[in-house]
């Protein structure tokens, strides 16, 4: 019985920054602290007066869902009693007994086909406690990716670099002609009605599974927090959460390669906040092992790299949504490696690695129904600082990283199976000490990498995908033409997708 | 020092969540209807004790809903959430529910309600192949398309909202009552107005008419989606209009949200009507509630019969 009590509400209003707060606060993490202060201060203040009379007011509506809920146990009985001496289960709506609260009626059928349809009250009376909707009929929620692709590049693929930037494992774009890419397996439920849970394995095509995913989440945590652990992608900037089979693309943006290793998880946990708002506002914040790329290591015990972020987002009237966000990662890394694309060794980095991202997502959809036709801007921006010692087999030379990249993609489906796509990626390194040396990665050599991609992608449903994309990628000083087809398919269940 | 700017961060969120808002409490119990149908039946219900915000409108393909922000937001705060369920809106409504953090309205909760849940659905797949399309595992969902089926959910309905808001259970009642007054009285005069449409043949763009077309009567002969879920291609409208000639149907039906491109096409090659059906409250000017949105559906497909018979 307990359950149906009326819910506390707990609403309020959530005080607006101040502009010149905003304004005058020097880094990201200052604005972040800011609205957290102001809604962990400033509100309490306003709720106090009002307390004594809420408390009052609440324990009167305590007691009288009491007295209400006792009236319609003994309704309830009432009724039971009455069922059982029932021979037919018709009621009219237009007499004195209506039907009872917990247990409505099925209106008598008007037209004769009725009669066999009709459901009976047992059905009507007791909602299946899965919640069918939420999952679907298989539980848990299984699927399987299968991802292979023709690559072709005009300039050898072993030799990517990115100049001036020290580069993790997965920054690279592959190799040529026909392969597989990994394919994965999911596995996604509610575990009960307090945690929902999600195990991602992605099947490296050379053998060996890798746990990509595998992470709780609360599902009923007060207050409108959600908790996550476990290993799983970091809600930092827009992209960097969606599994690669959501994407457009063939291949991330270039500085998601660059900065994230591609995509960024790790082993902790995140904590988000859904402010009770009709905008959407969501905080959130991350600790994390600091294993994964930027950090390396597993510093400070275990929990060397955090983040936190800020989004908002919103419609304007009916056919366009947008989401704004700020992110800021922090991880401490020692003895981090950096890689050349045949996996050798090339550089090493201990010190402290910082990472500012700002996101923008705009969709367009006529009347806000995306089946026919609809767009999508996208755009995210990375400064990076980095201070520490690197060298090629230790770090023992200074080394300052100020570094910069943003890309903007466009892509419309024009038809209900068809979409074409358009995406620039640029990069630019500012490196100092001694550790920028001719020649070394650090170096840029003068060079901004760019890099632009057109895709066409063809969904014969919502389980197949082929993409066609070209790109003329500047990332070295010799220009790589590439071409890449690619197809992913979803084999199993309805995968729901996020924003 | 690292650990503690860490710290406080999240000591401060938990501080800001716990503190910050008890606030008044609402006079009156927030719906969040994923269809204007349920939205419609909520306002004949609920009427001045709620609020409610539609998520999608009628020229939404409820099946493709983006899980916007604005949906989460609102979903936040909800008291009550009226899905329809059957997975109709498995692509976007798990989403919300997770990323909503409000324990009132998951599943198994009073605040979740999936109308589907409560009637007997038809078109349950005894195996879920995907060779047959996007195929709905628990049967077809598009339930609201059946008056039968509003009477049923509007008794839901009403015992979920009194056990969520006991305070006004008197109000919700009568207002049930009175709805189920005039709704029998429609059902009797919209059985009688749609007799001329027993056994009359027709195509649909979606199997989302499979109630409507049980309670009148009505013959569905095949649908413009070659599978369900998929848009209609040349070669399936091609294959559907030598089938035609040998099998004639009356009309061809397609929901407000539906692309009209595909039924003219056929019908102008046919010779008979494509007729654009609200599907639920709001697809056409004349549905303005759950009334208008039966009077106009049976209207226009008497009107659409009557012209060219089989
Ligand atoms: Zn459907």
């Amino acid at each position: 019985m307990n359950r149906y009590i009326k819910p506390m509400r707990l609403y309020g209003r959530l005080h607006p920054m101040r502009k010149s707060q905003r304004q005058n606060s020097p880094s990201v993490l200052a604005i972040i602290v800011c609205a957290l202060v102001l809604a962990g201060t400033s509100l309490p203040m306003e709720s106090r007066a009002s307390e004594s009379a809420e408390i009052n007011s609440l324990k009167q509506q305590l007691e009288q869902t009491q007295a209400l809920l006792r009236q319609i146990q003994q309704r309830l009985s009432r009724l039971e009693q009455h069922q059982a001496d029932k021979p037919s289960t018709v009621a009219t709506t237009k007499t004195d007994a209506p039907p009872s609260p917990a247990r409505p009626q099925p209106v008598r059928p008007v037209m004769p086909q009725y009669t066999a349809q009709a459901p009976q009250p047992a059905q009507a009376s007791a909602p299946s406690p899965s919640g069918t909707a939420s999952a679907n009929a298989f539980n848990p929620q299984l699927s399987a990716v299968l991802n292979g692709s023709y690559m072709a590049f005009s300039q050898p693929p072993s030799g990517f670099a990115i100049p001036g930037f020290p580069v993790s494992d997965a920054a690279g774009l592959g190799k040529r002609g026909f392969g597989i890419n990994e394919s994965e397996l999911d596995l996604a439920s509610n575990i009960d009605n307090l945690f929902y849970g999600s195990l991602t394995v992605s099947l490296a095509p050379e053998g060996g599974a890798n746990v990509e995913e595998a992470f709780l989440q609360t599902l009923t945590a007060p207050f409108g927090m959600t908790l996550k652990a476990g290993r799983f992608f970091s809600g930092i900037g827009y992209l960097n959460q969606f599994h690669s089979h959501h994407d457009d693309f063939i291949d991330r943006p270039l500085p998601n390669r660059a900065f994230l290793n591609t995509q960024f998880g790790d082993d902790g946990v995140q904590l988000r906040w859904l402010a009770p708002t009709d905008t959407f506002l969501e905080l959130g914040g991350e600790i994390f092992s600091g294993r994964a790329f930027p950090g390396a290591g597993g510093t400070l015990r275990g929990q060397g790299t955090w983040d936190a972020f800020i989004n908002v987002g919103g419609d304007i009237g009916y056919s366009q949504s947008w989401k704004a966000g700020l992110s800021y990662l922090h991880a401490r890394s020692v003895a981090r490696n950096a890689f050349d694309a045949a996996g050798n060794t090339v550089g090493n980095f201990s010190g402290n690695s910082r990472l500012l991202l700002a996101s923008l997502v705009w969709k367009w959809a006529p009347n806000g129904n995306p089946v026919n036709q609809n767009f999508r801007f996208q755009s995210e921006f990375f400064y990076r600082h980095e201070r520490g010692l690197f060298g090629t087999v230790t770090p023992v030379s200074s080394y300052l990283g100020r570094q910069f990249g943003w890309y903007a993609e466009g892509v419309y489906q024009f038809k209900p199976a068809w979409r074409i796509g358009l995406r620039h990626s640029e990069l630019f390194a500012n490196n100092s000490g001694a550790a920028v040396t001719f020649g070394s990665i650090l170096d840029t050599g003068g060079h901004r990498p760019r890099r632009d991609s057109v895709v066409l992608g063809y969904n014969n449903s919502e389980f197949s995908r082929i993409r066609l994309q070209g790109s003329r990628d500047a990332t070295q000083n010799k220009v790589d033409y590439q071409m890449g087809l690619q197809y992913v398919m979803l084999l199993g269940a309805h995968g729901a997708h996020q924003f | 020092m690292k650990l503690h700017k860490r710290m406080m961060i999240f000591t401060l969120m938990l501080g800001a969540a716990m503190t910050g808002f008890v606030a008044s409490a609402w006079a009156d119990v927030r719906i969040f209807a994923c269809e204007p149908e349920w939205a419609a039946l909520a306002t004949e219900i609920g009427a001045g004790d709620v609020s409610i915000y539609t998520a999608t409108n009628a020229l939404q393909d409820p099946h493709h809903i983006q899980a916007r922000p604005s949906l989460i937001a609102r979903m936040r705060r909800a008291d009550l959430v009226i899905a329809t369920g059957a997975q109709l809106e498995i692509g976007w409504l798990p989403v919300l529910l997770r990323q909503s953090a409000n324990p009132a309205v998951q599943p198994g909760q009073a605040g979740y309600l999936a109308a589907a849940d409560y009637v007997h659905k038809l078109e349950v797949p005894t195996s879920v192949d995907r060779a047959q399309g996007d195929i709905h595992p628990g049967g077809n969902p598009h339930i609201q398309t059946a008056p039968n089926n509003i009477a049923i959910v509007a008794g839901v309905l009403l015992q979920r909202l009194q056990q969520i808001d006991p305070e006004h259970a008197d109000a919700y009642q009568a207002r049930y009552n009175n709805f189920m007054g005039r709704w029998n009285t429609a059902m009797t005069r919209w059985q009688q107005q749609a007799a001329p449409l027993h056994g009359v043949r027709l195509l649909v763009y979606h199997k989302g008419w499979a109630y409507m077309i049980r309670w009148l009567g009505m013959v569905e002969a095949g649908t413009l989606e070659p599978v369900p879920g998929v848009p209609p291609t040349t070669s399936h409208l091609s294959n559907l209009l030598a089938k035609l000639k040998q099998q004639p149907v009356a009309m061809i039906v397609y929901a407000a949200y539906q692309d009209s491109r595909a039924a003219e096409w056929l019908a102008d090659r046919a010779h008979i009507a494509a007729v654009k059906l609200p599907f639920t409250v709001g697809g056409t000017d004349a549905a303005i509630d759950l009334f208008g949105l039966y009077n106009d559906t049976i209207h226009r497909m008497l009107a659409a019969a009557g012209s060219k018979q089989p």
